[in-house]
């Protein structure tokens, strides 16, 4: 008001005063624009996953509010009993699957790589160099180009179509040994480990007690990163298991998928279960993010720091 | 293997400018929303890729994903995204939902640690806002963009989740030699040809191996990975 006054006698300087004016918002609205553009990209799916998920089939298919809003026949309740039901409950199993070998891959790895990690960081053992090389250089290997290979060696030990299959390549993670070696070398210093010696403990005694407290943060996050990765595989149990009670949950939904889109029109109650059995698989890793991200960023800059 | 390699070459600038660019962006602002926009950027990485891939199909689908009904407002008919012509940009716009928010994160962690006293150096010497971010910012995370560009490489090169998800729902666009790693995949469980397979898998892994190798050398750098 006051500069729309001014403005009129004076429109020299009003404008300039006028253009002044806009511009402080408008700059700081760029961004709040780019990222509220950004934040509705990225949870599109998300929303309408949660939508969809309510709906029963003919809402899903010929609903009239639209794909991203709600139909009037809230079906979510119904959904999910079907989910939980359906071919004995095998959802439920899978669900228990991933989970296990999620958390057994996950741990396993991440013992193996403290252990490894700390070994190369602390130890001046023969080769160490030599080793650590290979290890780096295995890290560049893309681990889904060893599926086959290490299929076919399985299959020579009798193992595949076991959870064992599934679990003992999951175990062996380059990227978080070399992780943990970076963070050892750094946050345990040599006199500490010494000291220890000195005051009598033994080599076992010094790693759980002195060097293992020190190594926290890198465990978590070693720890979250490699049980994410085992959720997420789906190429590796996609080519080891053949029998459906074994199945982690992306294989199983993705072979629900497989078989709604073969038979197009009596598939269509199973787009449903897919629908509402993603996102029901999303919830766990979801809170499990958002509860833990302190130790994602405080593990990545470690990773991308150094 | 001339679809992953063009894929690469175009996905993996788009996808690091976009990543850069909101790390950035959430460094230079700090208030509640920002927060809130960097976890949810960062959400669809605690996503399964099978998942995201299935959602993405239904949100392409022509007979009741949403792009449809949109179009539908205009009387226009939607490109069918998973089309012979489009599956590009279809599958390219899914893997940079999955993944920019991670290497979001990787940049933005490294901002974040970057010494503050630096920016007020730049200040008094009179810097802008762009010059600050392009002249101090982006050398200073360069090892980590260096690290997510090696990732976006071997992730990209391997890719197997996404088509082969996508694949049933294509209507034949995506065909089983798509990728090396599809194409490995279906010699070896429809064909049962183990050793071929294998054989494909391990070529691809030297390929990704000389790649990740030669890309390093030429961006080395004292310090940073794998100096």
């Amino acid at each position: 008001m006051t500069t729309a006054r001014i403005a009129a006698p004076r429109p020299a300087s009003g404008r300039s005063t006028r253009r002044r004016a806009p511009m402080r918002p408008a700059r700081r609205i760029i961004p709040y624009l780019f990222l509220g553009t950004l934040v509705v990209y990225f949870l599109t799916p998300i929303w309408w996953l949660f939508v969809a998920s309510t709906k029963d089939v003919t809402g899903l298919f010929n609903g009239s509010a639209g794909a991203l809003w709600f139909d009037k026949n809230f079906a979510l309740g119904a959904n999910l009993s079907e989910l939980f039901t359906y071919d004995g409950g095998i959802y439920l199993r899978w669900l228990g699957n991933s989970l296990f070998y999620a958390l057994a891959g996950g741990i396993g790895a991440t013992v193996l790589a403290v252990l490894a990690g700390y070994g190369f960081a602390k130890y001046r053992i023969w080769g160490r160099n030599f080793f650590f090389a290979l290890l780096l250089g295995s890290v560049m290997v893309p681990l889904t180009a060893l599926v086959i290979p290490t299929f076919v060696l399985l299959s020579g030990l009798n193992l595949t179509d076991t959870i064992w299959a599934v679990i003992l390549p999951s175990l062996l993670n380059p990227f978080g040994v070399y992780l943990m070696q970076v963070y050892t070398a750094d946050a345990v210093p040599d006199e500490l480990l010494d000291a220890a010696r000195v005051d009598g403990a033994g080599e076992f005694r010094t790693f759980f007690r002195v060097a293992l407290p020190q190594l926290r943060p890198a465990f978590i996050t070693v720890m979250l990163l490699s049980v994410v990765a085992s959720w997420n595989n789906y190429f590796l149990p996609l080519a080891m298991l053949s029998n459906t009670n074994l199945f982690p949950i992306t294989v199983g939904l993705g072979l629900w998928q497989g078989q709604a889109s073969a038979n197009n029109s009596g598939g269509h109650s199973l787009w449903g279960l897919i629908i509402v059995g993603s996102l029901v698989s999303v919830i766990p890793l979801v809170i499990a993010f958002l509860s833990m991200q302190k130790y994602w960023r405080g593990g990545l800059a470690v990773g991308a720091l150094k | 293997m001339w679809f992953v390699l063009k894929f690469a070459v175009v996905l993996i600038p788009v996808q690091m400018a976009i990543s850069l660019a909101v790390a950035l962006v959430l460094d230079a602002i700090t208030t509640r929303f920002a927060r809130f926009a960097r976890l949810m950027v960062f959400l669809p990485y605690a996503i399964p890729a099978v998942i995201g891939a299935l959602m993405w199909g239904f949100l392409y689908s022509p007979t009741f994903g949403p792009l449809q009904q949109f179009f539908d407002l205009f009387g226009q008919q939607a490109p069918f995204l998973l089309g012979p012509s489009h599956v590009f940009g279809g599958l390219m716009n899914v893997v940079i939902w999955q993944w920019a928010g991670y290497y979001m994160i990787i940049i933005y962690a490294a901002l974040q640690g970057i010494d503050t006293s630096i920016y007020e150096a730049a200040r008094i010497d009179g810097a802008n806002s762009w010059q600050l971010a392009f002249r101090i910012k982006i050398p200073l995370v360069s090892s980590a963009l260096v690290l997510i560009l090696v990732f976006a490489l071997i992730g990209t090169l391997q890719f197997f989740t996404e088509p082969q998800i996508l694949r049933l729902v294509s209507n034949g666009t995506i065909t089983p030699e798509f990728t090396p790693n599809i194409y490995a995949y279906n010699q070896a469980f429809s064909y049962a040809n183990f050793n071929y397979a294998s054989a494909i898998s391990f070529a691809l892994g030297i390929v990704v191996f000389i790649a990740v190798y030669v890309f390093l050398f030429f961006t080395r750098k004292r310090g940073s990975f794998l100096s």
